[in-house]
């Protein structure tokens, strides 16, 4: 205001200079910011102030006037003044009325809450009268009742009824009661440490969570602290401090573990700490971005604001750019779908999809093949197995029948007829002892019938009649006859016949129908090949 | 689903046994025993009067008939049809009856209230128990059958006793900080006892098995209290249905009468479901009922008629396949309401007793993961969750449906929320 005051050269143009010197010598009541705005209105109006004061301010009157526009201004601000005191002193009756009304309400309710007390009491009051008597009518009611001692009162049963856990009743004695103690506290102290040790576990899962989220926020800090900043403030000095001394806290915890006291404190004081270290990070973090959106710093590390919506208004438009390839080539893809009615296309479309299975099914096929190479291979060792073995045992029961022959010779005494017919028999015997026995008999191709292929069942029947006597030496022969031209009949069968059973018996089926097919086929040709050979040796042999 | 042809059955006597293999039905004075899978008449017992209870055995051995009038009650044995077992409690009458967990004893309340007998099929001792509270729910017996807690009343004070159930001793009686008891249960754990006051008092007491108080809980004064209260299976948590009115006054016209006008009272109820914590026994959660449901998140299942009938509870499943009842004509389906759902809550009579507002029936699933509540007087009768808690069974008078949820909507969050489906 001072500076105005120095402002006297009466030859100024403008008129708002000279407005303004009166109107700082003369001290309006209102303050100065208010003159102030008063004269900004002003001075926009500068111009028709001007007209204004061409046509009604003149050299002569400028004083007139000039008392006169201050009186205006003066009484439309002390208009305004009066209006918006009044409005103020309304409020604050308005305000005064409402607190009024609170303070009534509150006054009510609360005498309605002790009526209600009041109240209450009362009730209370009679209901205990009221019960006293009703206690006393039923005590009197009771006495008649056990008085009476009516007859009526009992109950019928047909028998008793045993006890559900078939247990004997106990009787009362104090020692069942202090049993019923026992059990008692027994069931409570269960309750407890069951749910003692469920809040335990829970509190040590918690713990390694906690533990879990220490170290990320340690983690989190650390890298930070590598990073030279220029603002580097003081509390960097201890994040660094605090983050060592957090990690020798981490190892001393995991060693004890324990629940007690001190290391809980400390997990949860160390936690704190974290989070602390933390939040101001964040929060500097948040007033370096604020300080250079204001300052316009360009620090490599952060990014301009301006540079920022950039990114992602680029970023928003590739997005826009990738959506509208999608759809679009949703909607080619879908044409295709629904236009592939040309004929070749699809066979090639269709033989191209099958090309992948049909290429797998290949492999799979030569795989199988493999496989059934692998599984005849095992099925004829196995079966040249059995053959030995029943060589064996054909070799067991001559050895049996000798010894058995040798025994029956020295206990009883034959002449040299008998010894011959005894040989025949033998040899009979022996043939069909071989005859009993199963297929394979290159050692005894010298004898007769070395084999019987396939037909075990006649071997067991064969061996039963083993105390021979020439009837059934013959039937061994012709038996043996039967089992040459079962052999033959074997060497006939086709390879779909899986029973070779007409040599007879769920032996036959046994022994060849576990091998059936090509397998079975070749095993029996390899014991028939060689039965074949045997009995044509045997033809020759047998008279 | 099929329905079988229709049994006479009289005053809602019918009961599954606990084996799961019979069902017994009563037609006036007339037991009947079906089999479950065929529904053939297995045994008919004729009783002397009746029949005003039914109640099977735990063992499903026995059934026993407790005919009120006459003071009677016949057990009847399912293994042996020849035998018989008549109590007759002459002329100290017979109010309510029921069997012990061992399935051999029989509590029989006498006419007033006057005391308990305790009649054993095993053995010929008869046992008494004098002051028995006459009160909304008593009698509680343990889940494994040990002991059984009494609510009693000497001298105007309301008492604990609790026995135990093999040998009928007293093992501990204590009395408790209540005005006027209205119920007990044990927890499914056995070792704590929840008590709870007359809806004039909110205040819910915790016991622990050898009587010692573990918590009080009171949520608010002066308003109407404790209505229903329920125990998770787990025995971790504690629901309690209240009607939580809130009253406001209203100034009525002031006339000519002046400010000594009557001020009408208005009572505003929003029922809460408060669940406590077992290890602090303080509150961990509230749900309310608000009367307007504006969260786009609850779903809100709105049974449909031909007639526009009330909206349904609060539920926390998604609509029934049956539809309700094959005996009414009327039929019924569940449609999706779009948010804001306005639930219809009727406004209380101020001067009657006992409104029908406020929780009325609670049911956690047996998996702990929802509760199942029913506010106000929609027509629910009872609610029963299926042991998988994948089902749950709302009962009227008339009929019953079926609630499920499809499987991808089981979304493992301790109570599910109930929030999340209306």
């Amino acid at each position: 205001m001072g500076e105005w005051m120095t402002v006297t050269d009466p030859h100024l143009s403008s008129e708002s200079k000279n407005i303004c010197q009166y109107t700082s010598e003369t001290k309006m009541s209102p303050s100065s910011l208010y003159s102030q705005q008063v004269l900004c209105s002003s001075i926009p109006l500068s111009k028709n102030v001007h007209s204004f004061f061409s046509a009604f301010c003149t050299e002569e009157n400028i004083e007139q006037s000039i008392s006169y526009l201050d009186q205006e201004q003066l009484e439309t601000s002390r208009r305004e003044m009066i209006g918006l005191q009044e409005r103020d002193r309304q409020l604050q009756c308005k305000n005064r009325n409402l607190h009024q009304l609170l303070k009534n309400e509150k006054d009510e309710v609360q005498k309605l809450q002790n009526i209600i007390a009041s109240r209450a009491t009362q009730y209370n009051h009679d209901m205990k009268r009221k019960e006293r008597e009703y206690n006393k009518l039923k005590e009197r009611l009771h006495q008649l009742v056990m008085n009476k001692k009516d007859k009526k009162i009992a109950m019928e049963v047909l028998n008793y009824v045993g006890r559900a856990d078939g247990k004997r009743g106990s009787w009362r004695t104090g020692k069942t009661e202090a049993r019923n103690e026992d059990e008692m506290y027994k069931i409570l102290l269960n309750d407890y440490e069951y749910r003692q040790k469920q809040i335990l576990m829970e509190n040590a899962e918690l713990k390694k969570v906690l533990q879990q989220m220490k170290k990320e926020m340690i983690s989190l800090l650390s890298p930070q602290k590598q990073k030279p900043r220029e603002r580097a403030d003081d509390s960097t000095g201890t994040v660094i401090s605090d983050a060592e001394e957090d990690a020798g806290e981490l190892s001393r915890e995991s060693m004890w573990d324990l629940s007690c006291e001190t290391v809980r404190e400390q997990l949860t004081n160390s936690i704190r700490k974290q989070w602390r270290i933390l939040k101001s990070h964040v929060e500097k973090l948040d007033n370096q971005v604020s300080k250079v959106h204001l300052e316009g710093f360009n620090d490599e590390d952060v990014i301009s604001r301006q540079d920022h919506e950039q990114e992602t208004e680029k970023l928003e438009l590739e997005i826009q750019q990738c959506k509208e390839m999608i759809k679009t080539q949703q909607q080619l893809l879908q044409q295709q779908l629904a236009t592939a009615c040309d004929d070749d296309t699809t066979s090639l479309l269709r033989d191209c999809y099958l090309l992948e299975e049909k290429e797998r099914l290949k492999e799979e096929w030569s795989l199988f093949k493999e496989q059934k190479k692998n599984f005849e291979k095992e099925r004829r060792s196995f079966t040249e197995a059995a053959i030995r073995l029943g060589l064996e045992r054909k070799a067991f029961e001559e050895e049996r029948a000798s010894w058995l022959k040798q025994q029956f010779l020295n206990m009883t005494t034959f002449d040299h007829q008998n010894s011959e017919n005894v040989k025949l028999f033998s040899a009979f015997s022996g043939s069909s002892d071989r005859d009993s026995l199963t297929v394979h008999s290159r050692p005894r191709q010298k004898k007769p019938h070395g084999v019987s292929n396939g037909s075990p069942v006649c071997a067991s029947k064969l061996t039963k009649s083993l105390p021979a006597s020439p009837s059934t030496s013959d039937f061994c022969h012709t038996r043996s006859c039967a089992s040459e031209h079962s052999s033959i009949s074997v060497l006939n069968i086709t390879p779909e016949e899986t029973k070779p059973n007409q040599v007879g018996g769920e032996g036959a089926s046994q022994k060849w129908s576990m091998a059936s097919g090509p397998g079975s086929q070749e095993g029996c040709y390899s014991g028939c090949s060689l039965t074949h050979t045997n009995s044509h040796v045997e033809k020759d042999d047998l008279p | 689903m099929n329905f079988s042809e229709v049994f006479k059955l009289s005053s809602l006597l019918c009961k599954f046994s606990p084996d799961g293999r019979y069902l017994a039905s009563c037609v006036q004075y007339r037991l009947v025993i079906r089999d479950v899978n065929t529904l053939q008449v297995l045994q008919l017992y004729t009783c002397l009067d009746q029949i005003q209870h039914v109640e099977w055995s735990a063992d499903s051995l026995f059934i026993l008939c407790a005919m009120y009038k006459r003071g009677l009650v016949q057990v009847w044995s399912l293994e042996q049809p020849e035998w018989h077992c008549r109590i007759d409690e002459g002329s100290a009458g017979l109010v309510a009856s029921c069997w012990s967990p061992d399935g051999r004893h029989i509590l029989n309340t006498t006419e007033f209230h006057l005391r308990i007998t305790v009649w054993s099929l095993c053995t010929k001792s008869v046992s008494y128990i004098k002051y028995p509270k006459a009160c909304q729910q008593g009698i509680s017996f343990t889940r494994d059958g040990r002991y059984l807690a009494l609510a009693e009343r000497r001298d105007c004070k309301d008492h604990v006793s609790v026995f135990v159930c093999s040998d009928w001793q007293l093992l501990r009686h204590f009395d408790t900080e209540t005005q006027d008891l209205a119920g007990i249960e044990w927890a499914p754990n056995g070792c704590v006892l929840a008590v709870w006051d007359t809806c004039l008092e909110y205040k819910v007491l915790l016991y622990s098995l050898d009587g010692r108080l573990l918590s009080a809980y009171c949520a608010y004064e002066w308003s109407l209290g404790v209505k229903s209260v329920a125990w998770s299976p787990s025995s971790q948590f504690l629901a309690v249905g209240s009607y939580d009115g809130k009253v406001r006054t209203e100034q009525r016209a002031r006339g000519r009468q002046g400010p000594s006008a009557d001020r009408g009272l208005t009572h505003r109820f929003s029922p809460q479901v408060r669940i406590l914590n077992h290890v602090t026994w303080k509150m961990i959660t509230e749900f309310g009922h608000p009367a307007t449901v504006t969260n786009p998140k609850i779903v809100v299942y709105k049974e449909a008629e031909k007639n526009p009938r009330l909206a349904l509870g609060r539920l926390a499943f998604p609509p029934p396949r049956a539809t309700a009842g094959a005996a009414s004509n009327t039929e019924s389906k569940y449609e999706i309401a779009s948010a804001p759902v306005s639930l219809q809550t009727l406004k209380p009579i101020a001067d009657r007793a006992n409104p029908k507002v406020g929780i009325g029936a609670l049911a956690f699933s047996p998996d702990n993961y929802f509760l199942a509540t029913r506010n106000g007087d929609f027509q629910v009768l009872s609610l029963c969750w299926h042991f998988s808690g994948d089902s749950l069974a709302l009962l009227s008078k008339d009929h019953f449906c079926l609630c499920f949820l499809e499987p991808e909507e089981r979304v493992g969050t301790a109570f599910g929320r109930p929030g999340d489906h209306t």
